[in-house]
């Protein structure tokens, strides 16, 4: 049970056209990613398959049925919201409770879930508090909770940790990757944090201006990206894009080539790019360097493993590894 | 604590006393209204009688034995409670409507709504009585009810509105995707949340309705009346009789002066509500 479809999906704002015509096909049990710049559609998408928009045209079809018409109550989905979007008047208990109330479950059974599901998510010692009591954390479990009980089909994150502090991020995406190793029911979730989509993803789908400009398994992005757009989008710190001359050798518009992949080095190299050290962010265990001066692209940066002593005004010499260089064209298409 | 070292001593006490005074000023026709009712309609009109007089209860009596004043309280409150009750029922609904699933024309169909607030009650008198008088309805619960809960509707409608909108979408969106339909995100969700300004609307709406004359005057004769038009019932032929009309002023604005006062809290709450946050 899971499978999601969507069929020549548009959704029209007035007159502004947010999705145009789209496809897209998330398999059972998938942990699928959408993920994107701010206002490039994917909050839209996942709220056209729960159905708290409507679509304009097309289809969405949940486990093989047509659901485009279908309430949001009835398309037995599950979500999450950024927001938490708890009951402010229920206890915990209540939240978790609720959907499964609705849906006339027997009162022991609800009894069941909601301690198996506050269990799992450390939540017994808080089961009558208000969401008002409990901090950033806390709620987002309460409303992953809430969601577990149901045993939906699908669930749906819409950027669940963005309010949490960058510590309490990290814990979280682990408990919701493990949650879904664990039932392997279907979960789409929609970030703008590339890091997120990367570790958590078993496909992303990278989205610009409502239009898919690439699915596929991370490292089948952070490999071969299919444009600029992506190549630039996946990883961190970002690809290196570099035009003019540099690129022409290379039978290019634009080459790419991620910070990882150059080596730097403080004695002069042959055929090496020359550079001059603005910024060196020394993290530890990494080096990341930012290098004006190089043809075709500035600042450049680059990841240098370890600590590497450079600082501010250093002249450095730049090797890109040849193998991992990618190619556009002039559409910024790959190669 | 330089704000407070900064007060002069004359707003120490002059702000007190400015404030007493500004109450005085309000409350004098309602004490003068209540020691009125307790002459006889003799001493009322005599100035040297203003304050020192010899307390009767007569004009209560009289109220209460000679014109069924018990009557004219009941229809007040069966009136005003049905049509406060109606008036939330329709208007809860669409205030959720117009605050959670906005359509393209719902600013106009607020504005429109609060339009007809500004047409003067006068100009449909003619076609309301002739319609209440031909369909049957003259002088019943049922079209002062009716009168009541359309008059105020546009009020609640907003106040809810303005409630509402105050309410996160996402919670209500959680609602529908936890398998709420719409009545069930209006019982479980919505009342739960929004029970501050409900009340407080109910509660205006009342008091509205209570102290409605003009049209509960001249639907009414005997059946429907209300404390309204008891009072207005008073205006007797050969003269106003002060002390007779006092009481009955002082009974009708009773009640709700009192209710008022056990719920200022609330109706001062609702009323400021959003304004600061």
């Amino acid at each position: 049970m899971g499978q999601i479809v969507l069929k020549d999906v548009v959704k029209k704002f007035g007159d502004t056209e947010v999705i145009p015509p789209l496809n897209l096909t998330i398999e059972e049990g998938e942990f699928a990613v959408f993920v994107g710049p701010s206002g490039c559609g994917k909050s839209t998408l996942l709220r056209l398959i729960a159905g708290l928009e409507d679509t304009t045209e097309g289809q969405v079809l949940i486990d093989g049925e047509d659901m485009t018409e279908v309430s949001p109550s009835k398309r037995g989905l599950a979500m999450v919201f950024q927001s938490y979007a708890l009951y402010p008047h229920m206890t915990v208990r209540k939240n978790i409770a609720f959907p499964m109330r609705m849906a006339g479950m027997s009162e022991d059974e609800q009894n069941i879930r909601i301690e198996a599901a506050a269990k799992s998510l450390n939540l017994t010692d808080y089961l009558d508090r208000k969401p008002g009591q409990l901090s950033g954390g806390q709620r987002q479990r309460v409303a992953i909770g809430r969601a577990i009980v149901r045993e939906p089909s699908a669930f749906l994150f819409d950027e669940p940790l963005s309010n949490l502090d960058a510590a309490l991020r990290v814990g979280m995406r682990l408990e919701i990757s493990e949650m879904h190793k664990r039932l392997k029911t279907t979960m789409i979730y929609v970030t703008h944090d590339q890091v997120e989509a990367m570790t958590m993803a078993d496909r992303i789908v990278v989205l610009q201006a409502g239009v898919i400009e690439q699915v596929g398994t991370p490292l089948e992005l952070y490999h071969s990206p299919r444009n600029k757009f992506v190549a630039g989008f996946i990883g961190s710190p970002k690809m290196n894009l570099l035009e003019g001359a540099e690129a022409q050798k290379h039978k290019a518009h634009t080459i790419g080539i991620r910070p990882e992949h150059i080596k730097v080095s403080t004695k002069a190299v042959k055929g090496a790019w020359k550079g001059t050290v603005g910024v060196a962010e020394h993290l530890g265990s990494d080096t990341f360097i930012h290098i004006h001066g190089v043809e075709g692209c500035d600042p450049m940066t680059v990841r240098a493993a370890g600590d590497v002593a450079v600082k501010h005004g250093d002249k450095v010499y730049l090797t890109p590894e040849k193998s991992q260089i990618h190619k556009f064209d002039e559409a910024g298409l790959r190669i | 604590m330089a704000i407070v070292a900064q007060t002069s001593k004359l707003g120490i006490y002059g702000r007190p006393a400015l404030a007493w005074i500004v109450a005085l000023v309000f409350f004098f026709p309602i004490f003068w209204l209540i020691l009125t009712s307790f002459k006889t309609d003799a001493d009322a009109v005599k100035p040297e009688f203003l304050f020192f007089f010899t307390p009767t209860l007569d004009n209560y009596l009289n109220m209460t034995e000679n014109y069924d004043y018990w009557r004219f309280a009941t229809n007040s409150v069966v009136t005003s409670v049905l049509a406060t009750g109606v008036a939330l029922f329709v208007g809860i609904p669409a205030a959720y409507a117009m605050a959670f699933n906005p359509a393209r024309h719902t600013k106009d169909i607020l504005m429109w709504m609060l339009s007809t607030k500004m047409l003067p009650a006068a100009a449909v008198l003619y076609p309301m009585t002739f319609l209440a008088k031909s369909l049957g309805i003259f002088d019943t619960h049922f079209a002062v009810i009716l009168v009541l809960t359309l008059v105020n509707l546009p009020i609640v409608v907003w106040m809810l509105f303005t409630y509402f909108k105050e309410i996160p979408k996402d919670i209500i969106e959680a609602g529908q995707m936890d398998g709420v339909n719409t009545w069930g995100e209006i019982k479980e969700i919505l009342i739960p949340l929004a029970w501050g300004g409900i009340a407080s609307t109910a509660l205006l709406c009342f008091i509205f309705c209570w102290n409605e004359a003009y049209w509960t005057v001249r639907l009414t004769t005997t059946e429907a009346a209300t404390l309204s038009k008891l009072i207005e019932g008073n205006r007797a032929p050969e003269g106003l009789f002060f002390g007779r009309l006092s009481a009955v002023s002082a009974a009708a604005v009773g009640p709700i002066v009192v209710l008022g006062w056990f719920c200022q809290k609330q109706l001062v709450q609702g009323l400021t509500f959003g304004a600061v946050k």
